[in-house]
């Protein structure tokens, strides 16, 4: 029941509607059902001469068209009581169709913005811990689960106890005994379905494993077709290949073969069901206990109630699934997102850092930046270096407030970080990451999608600053062509010079390299540097780089080893110190004897 | 990038297209005739319960008489029970070319992509080629198989019925039955309109699935741009499309169903007001009425469902083009029929007839071009002698890579050519040089499997001792006895649960363990832990001992051991000769050496 509940939660905003959409098949039902009334007395009253069956109100209106004598001799009018009653069912089949997609698809979509946007704001560790694929999948395949039970199957439960519970009365009213024939098998066939559903889950699932071992195996072939050739291995590919096609063929025939067992032995209830009716029908009849219309009126809705009965065994498995699909989407839900505090400020800021004693790990006990301090002015250049793990990225990651520090202090321009605003303080610290991301979408709007509205003049600068700009033109598309899956694939080093020039547009007063030249070569960097400089020495950069070019013409360089900080100062104060930096830098002058000794 | 165009819709239903698809039933003709059978057998039964009903109604309810009762459910009981075995066997039937049919083709399909040339590959996704192998095939599978199914059941059903009908009063059947031109015309419009809304829904829900991909794998990088509302404005847009095209299609859904009900009802309501003055006038008898009043409703279910295979069968003729010219795409490298018949083909090989191989690679003023006009080598010449080591040296898209894809044969020249040990290797096998060859991409490509599996993937019939032997030469050994299971340790997918620097070592074993005459090596450029760097180092020295090797090198060890040094640039040798040579000659390679060395040397330091 609690279960059911989350259910009742999500269809938040649409209950009416559903509740009008449930009205509706209900009245369908109801309009369906008297189709087979007029025909019966159609039948026995007014073309036979048996005695009207039927309730006051409908005797009224054979009385309002003259009787039942006046009626035979006007049939035509009975048609269209059959017509209209039909029409008006078509009616309330439409409302249902249209409402219930109405509300499902709103709801899908309400669903799929949420989880959206509740992504979008998880924290930056959440997206570097996430597993792609399965978070994916949640917001796809199971969001359409519970799409599709809401909009067909839900509406398909409400027909089915409509149904049964219009069905029974009628025919109990018209013939007790017959009505207990009618419905005496239906528990079975209902309990059959249900339990067939439950069993053949497990058939369904090896079978689309089979598929997915089978698409492992053809993936894995397209994409190594050069080591399938190389090897000459086609035949042994061919053959490792068949076997798991034959595997999916197998299984997936298995989950046909137990549907067939399935419909050919629930058809087979039905027509026992259906028969009991005739033959029992026929005797009493015959006995002249019940009227030919009656008869005519059970045969048909025999056929009609027991369609729904067998398609709610397969509904009820569904609502299982549907609530396992739920209780996925939840999960991402209940991950607490990155939230505007109460003391947190938008404060101007110039660029001045102040790191003071900061302290940061990840998990409890793994330190990864410990007791650090330094003085950034606003407009320098400040370059870090150390090796692989050593917290430079971590440092750098604190500034945008990716991840908050655990002790110490951090201040921009005298605000500790910490009150800063997260968005405010990223709006106003460009960072290119190490491996950016671009979207599929055109490397203009790539460029410009941090400034809304970008003109193409400031949108080409910042790709010339980048030296990006010639690389784009020579694109069939230039500036519109598309990047990503769909588009042409850039190398790492365009990848990093668009990230670049995405982040330089914005003119932030901070500006951080995460590594972010690696992929240019020297040459590049080196212009992309200058062309930095020149266009305003007032945004106070960070650049973290293994390049002894890049790190000479900071006005400083931070070395850091195993979290701490252990050297810092000018080019010239740091090749005289014994460190990691002048170990770099001697690479320069060894490499010149090197090359004597050689030639 | 790809020239493969999606077709959209196609108006007309192409026979042709189907035709050719069918003709993979043949070996299913007698399962084939059989469900014929069945399904005009199901049909049957399905005509004769209506009159089984008429038959009580005239015979004992009627007339009061319960003679003949015993043996009228004795009938029934039959009808149903040989309906239950119908409906079994027809789905089993059914089922058998559902699964069997995609998995034919499929074979067929899959041993056409191990032909076809790597042209194909580079102007074709691999996920291009994965839909028509699975959801193409699979929908494919369906329409056709339950297509024969309704198809079938379907005209038999509505010929039974008429012919009934017919025959026992034929102006109320033409009354009765006037009303399905209408029906089948507004049947064939509305499943066409469905098919194409829920296609529409179907791009869209694509576009979705892309845009959370999107959301997800580019997260950090909205959070650093500050773009979380604007992407969220833009997914609105696209779930809002999502929300309008799919109420779209659910609407004319629910449209269609109270359509054909009420124009069914027309039919009924005629059949009541016709057939009733008939049973008044004593022409037909209550039965009759209420045979041909249950017959109304079962006419109409055939229509639709006619009506439905026609839309899909359009709607499927898009995955029918596309899998067919897949199928019918000829390689364009392939082994002449002479040399076929010498060597054998990749089936059934003739081994005993194969030559041994020197491994003397010699380019005979080759060109080569992958688009008609843009020439990647121009007259390239270049001898080879057996055992000789060549490092090709120079930037992307100097022509190194098209000098490694002409020596494998995985591209043939456009003019002039290669001869190995002197001879055309087009007179030759493909399979005799890939047997010969051995040859390690920059970025592994592993197999799902075990260790083992992937050494021996090189030579199936190596024993336990080869691959050991194998991995011990490439340094390989230590690491993999350092696993769980050794060399029965499961790789994963693409080898996913190894590092790249492990992958790159069982690569090597794979490459050497049939221990090849030529081999080729597009060596790494993304930096690995020290340790490893220097087991790959040492590995390659040891696997060029002896073999006439092609090398795209980066790395200055790899370089400077080589045997000569080839300087590539836009498709022609700009420098050549030792390391020595060309450092004394201080032109590019000497840039390009020094340049190396720095950043190999910082690596070091900072990759500790």
């Amino acid at each position: 029941m609690k279960k059911l509940k989350k259910l009742w939660d999500l269809m938040e905003g649409f209950r009416m509607l559903y509740i009008g959409a449930i009205i509706s098949i209900g009245l369908a039902t109801f309009f369906s059902l008297l189709t087979p009334l007029v025909i019966s007395t159609t039948i026995d009253s007014i073309i036979g001469d048996k005695p009207l069956n039927i309730p006051r109100w409908a005797v009224n209106i054979i009385d309002y068209f003259g009787g039942t004598d006046e009626l035979s001799q006007k049939l035509w009018i009975c048609a269209f009581m059959i017509i209209g009653l039909t029409f008006f069912r078509g009616i309330f089949l439409y409302a249902k169709g249209k409402w219930s997609a109405v509300s499902a698809e709103s709801i899908a979509k309400n669903i799929r913005e949420k989880v959206y946007d509740h992504l979008q704001h998880l924290s930056y560790n959440y997206h570097v811990k996430a597993e792609t694929g399965d978070l994916i999948q949640r917001c796809t395949s199971d969001v359409d689960t519970i799409r599709r039970f809401l909009s067909v199957q839900l509406v398909e439960i409400g027909r089915a106890i409509f149904m049964i519970g219009l069905v029974t009365p009628i025919i109990f009213s018209l013939n007790v005994k017959l009505a207990f024939v009618a419905i005496s098998i239906i528990p079975v066939i209902f309990l059959f379905a249900l339990i067939f559903f439950i069993k053949i889950k497990s058939a369904f699932k090896l079978s689309d494993e089979a598929e997915g071992r089978m698409s492992t195996t053809l993936q894995e072939n397209l994409t190594g077709m050069r080591v399938v050739r190389a090897f000459a291995r086609q035949k042994y590919e061919i053959e490792k290949f068949d076997e798991k096609s034959k595997e999916y063929r197998d299984l997936t025939f298995r989950v046909i073969w137990l549907l067939a067992w399935y419909w050919s032995l629930s058809d087979l209830l039905c027509f026992i069901q259906i028969g009991g009716v005739i033959v029992l029908g026929s005797y009493w009849g015959a006995k002249g206990t019940i009227t030919l219309g009656t008869l005519v009126v059970f045969f048909t809705y025999e056929g009609m109630i027991l369609w729904p009965v067998r398609q709610l065994g397969r509904i009820l498995t569904d609502l299982g699934k549907t609530i396992v699909s739920i209780d996925r989407i939840q999960e991402i839900l209940d991950v607490p997102r990155e939230k505007k505090e109460k003391h947190e400020r938008r404060p101007e800021i110039k660029g001045n850092i102040s790191f003071k004693k900061v302290y940061f790990e990840y998990d409890a006990g793994r330190t990864v930046l410990n007791d650090i301090s330094f003085d950034i002015k606003s407009g320098e250049t400040i370059a870090i270096m150390g090796q692989t793990g050593s917290g430079k990225s971590s440092l750098v990651h604190l500034l945008a407030r990716l991840y908050d520090y655990q002790k110490g202090s951090i201040k921009i321009d005298g605000v500790e970080l910490k009150n800063i605003e997260k968005k405010w303080i990223r709006k106003n610290v460009g960072i290119v990451l190490q491996e950016p991301f671009l979207f599929s979408k055109s490397i203009k709007e790539n460029i410009s999608l941090a400034r809304k509205g970008a003109k193409d003049a400031e949108v080409f600068e910042a790709a010339r600053v980048a030296a990006i700009h010639d690389a784009v033109l020579d694109f069939d598309k230039g500036y519109e062509t598309t990047v990503g899956e769909r588009g042409v694939t850039l190398s790492g080093g365009q990848k990093q010079r668009i990230a670049i020039a995405r982040t330089i547009i914005n003119d932030s007063p901070i500006l951080i390299f995460d590594d972010s030249l690696s992929a240019v070569d020297t040459e590049t960097d080196a212009s992309i540097r200058k062309a930095l400089n020149n266009r305003r020495n007032s945004a106070t950069t960070i650049i973290i780089s293994h390049r002894i070019s890049t790190l000479s013409e900071a006005d400083r360089i931070l070395v850091l080893d195993e979290g701490n900080l252990v050297q810092s100062g000018t080019h010239e104060e740091l090749i005289n110190k014994s460190g990691l930096y002048s170990r770099v830098w001697k690479i320069q002058n060894s490499l010149e004897e090197d090359m004597s000794k050689i030639v | 990038m790809s020239t493969i165009k999606e077709q959209e819709y196609s108006k007309k239903i192409d026979f042709r297209v189907w035709k050719k698809l069918l003709s993979y039933l043949k070996p299913y003709r007698k399962i084939l005739m059989l469900l014929c059978v069945i399904m005009i057998g199901v049909s049957g039964v399905d005509v004769v319960f209506p009159y089984m009903n008429k038959y009580a109604i005239d015979n004992f309810i009627t007339t009061g008489n319960l003679d003949g009762l015993w043996k009228f459910s004795l009938i029934y009981v039959g009808l149903i029970i040989l309906q239950a075995v119908n409906i079994l066997v027809f789905i089993a039937i059914a089922g058998k070319l559902e699964t069997s049919l995609p998995y034919d083709i499929r074979k067929i399909g899959f041993e056409r992509l191990q032909q076809l040339s790597f042209s194909y590959y580079d102007k074709t996704p691999v996920g291009w080629m994965m839909a028509r192998m699975t959801s193409d095939l699979r929908r494919l599978g369906e329409i056709i198989s339950w297509g024969i199914v309704d198809f079938v059941w379907g005209i038999t059903m509505m010929f039974g019925i008429a012919c009934v009908m017919f025959t026992l009063n034929w102006k109320l059947a033409l009354i009765t039955l006037s009303v399905v031109p209408l029906l089948a015309l507004i049947s064939l419009y509305f499943q066409q309109k469905i098919l194409k809304a829920y296609r529409q829904v179907r791009k869209i829900n694509s576009r979705i699935t892309g845009s959370f991909n999107e959301g997800i794998s580019g997260a950090k990088t909205t959070k650093t741009l500050v773009r979380e509302e604007e992407n969220l404005k833009e997914f609105e847009g696209l779930t809002g499309k999502m929300r309008a095209s799919s109420i779209r299609a659910a609407v004319f859904s629910a449209l269609f169903l109270p359509i054909v009900l009420t124009l069914g009802s027309v039919g009924t309501g005629l059949t009541l007001w016709f057939g009733g003055q008939r049973v008044l006038l004593e022409t037909i008898s209550y039965g009759t009425l209420v045979l041909f009043l249950s017959y109304t409703t079962q006419f109409f279910e055939p229509v639709r469902q006619l009506a439905r295979i026609l839309a899909e069968l359009q709607a499927a003729q898009a995955s029918a083009e596309r899998v067919i010219s897949m199928i019918e795409t000829e390689p364009e490298i392939k082994d002449s029929q002479e040399v076929t018949d010498k060597f054998g083909t990749i089936y059934a090989p003739k081994k005993e007839s194969w030559p041994n191989i020197q491994g003397n690679i010699c380019f005979q003023n080759v060109s080569f071009a992958y688009k008609d006009g843009e020439k990647v080598l121009e007259n390239f010449n270049i001898n080879v002698k057996s055992g000789e080591t060549i490092a090709l040296v120079g930037e992307t898209g100097s022509g190194k890579s098209t000098i490694v894809n002409l020596t494998c044969r995985f591209y043939e020249p456009t003019e002039g050519s290669i001869l190995i040990d002197g001879v055309d290797y087009k007179e030759r096998s493909l399979e005799w040089l890939h047997s010969n060859l051995g040859y390690v991409l920059q970025s592994p490509h592993l197999f799902s499997g075990t260790i083992k599996d992937n050494i021996s993937y090189g030579y199936l019939e190596a024993t336990e001792m080869d691959i050991i032997r194998a991995a011990k030469l490439v340094n390989a050994h230590s690491f993999i006895m350092k696993l769980e299971n050794g060399y029965d340790t499961e790789v994963g997918e693409g080898g996913g649960k190894l590092s790249t620097g492990e992958k790159q070592l069982i690569s090597f074993a794979r490459a050497i363990v049939s221990n090849p005459a030529i081999f080729v090596l597009d060596e790494a450029t993304s930096s690995i832990d020290t340790e490893t760097e220097q087991l790959i180092q040492e590995a390659i020295t040891n696997i060029l001992e002896g073999r006439t090797s092609f090398i795209i090198a980066h790395r200055l060890s790899t370089i400077v051991s080589a045997d000569r040094i080839l300087v590539i640039r836009r498709g022609k040798v700009t420098e050549e000769g030792t390391h020595e040579q060309l450092l004394q000659k201080k032109g590019y390679y000497y840039r390009l050496y020094t340049n190396q060395f720095k950043k190999e040397k910082q690596e070091s330091i900072l990759n500790a």
